[in-house]
């Protein structure tokens, strides 16, 4: 884990940008064991949550976050600014999850 | 007993479209009890669409909720009849009202936890998911997932500032 500033806004109130460091992603691309499929499948005839799948999506979204912090913190950023997810289903029951943002360095 | 065998294919779908018929009514009317609810108790969080943050605003950090939510079999079925015939499916939109609430619910609970009390540039990120059993239905399948991310934080008081 890395501390670091994470926003999706485009400046910090009070705070000087020193240096930009430009773009850093992160990705991840995650499919969950078959059982949960399979409940997740018996699910889909009444409705309501998946909550596997949220489980799924929440993980993978902590670790494409992980991903691009450390590509940050390799270039000596100590903060990111204007993060952005975009999500897509690559395969039947796999998810890309991607994370974005500028990474710089606030005095 | 010959019959039995023969339609059970049928019966065994009459039976399943009943049963998704009650439970998916059911299961709607509660999310949209529990959801009126934390909504009252969430109220105080601010939700700002603004993209420049106002002079005063501190603490900062990235929040973000997210729900996967699917349609059940009855009104996947209602949906498929409407779709040839056009017009709108209430179904589907009372779905995705839903997911986009809870989402922003989720959102709001995980800034009180931090202890803020307004959330800035506040976006939607839709996306519908695959059939994990057929991928010729990818869109058909009526399963969603719908995350709200925002930046939380508060506003710093004017004594403190002058201090």
């Amino acid at each position: 884990m890395y501390t670091m500033l994470i926003t999706n806004l485009e400046y910090v109130p009070d705070r000087r940008i020193v240096k930009h460091l430009g773009l850093v992603q992160g990705s991840t691309v995650r499919s969950k064991h078959a059982g949960r499929d399979f409940m997740a499948g018996l699910k889909n005839i009444f409705g309501g949550e998946l909550k596997g799948y949220t489980e799924l999506l929440n993980e993978s979204r902590d670790e494409a976050l992980n991903r691009m912090m450390r590509q940050a913190h390799q270039a000596g950023a100590n903060a990111i600014l204007n993060v952005r997810f975009s999500t897509s289903s690559v395969a039947a029951g796999a998810a890309e999850i991607f994370a974005y943002g500028t990474a710089v360095v606030l005095d | 007993m010959d019959w039995l065998i023969e339609f059970s294919g049928w019966i065994i779908t009459l039976v399943l479209l009943l049963i998704a018929f009650f439970t998916g009514n059911r299961n709607e009317k509660k999310h949209y009890e529990s959801i009126l609810r934390r909504e009252e108790e969430l109220r105080h969080i601010m939700v700002v669409l603004v993209r420049k943050p106002p002079k005063n605003f501190c603490n900062q950090h990235l929040v973000r909720g997210s729900v996967v939510i699917s349609s059940n079999y009855f009104t996947r079925l209602l949906a498929g009849f409407r779709n040839f015939f056009g017009g709108n499916i209430s179904a589907y939109e009372t779905l995705l009202d839903r997911a986009r609430r809870e989402a922003v619910l989720r959102m709001k609970e995980e800034a009180a936890k931090m202890g803020s009390s307004m959330i800035i540039n506040m976006k939607f990120e839709t996306t519908t998911l695959g059939n994990i059993h057929d991928p010729r239905q990818q869109a058909a399948n009526g399963t969603v997932e719908v995350l709200a991310y925002g930046t939380a934080g508060k506003l710093r008081k004017k004594e403190q500032s002058a201090a």
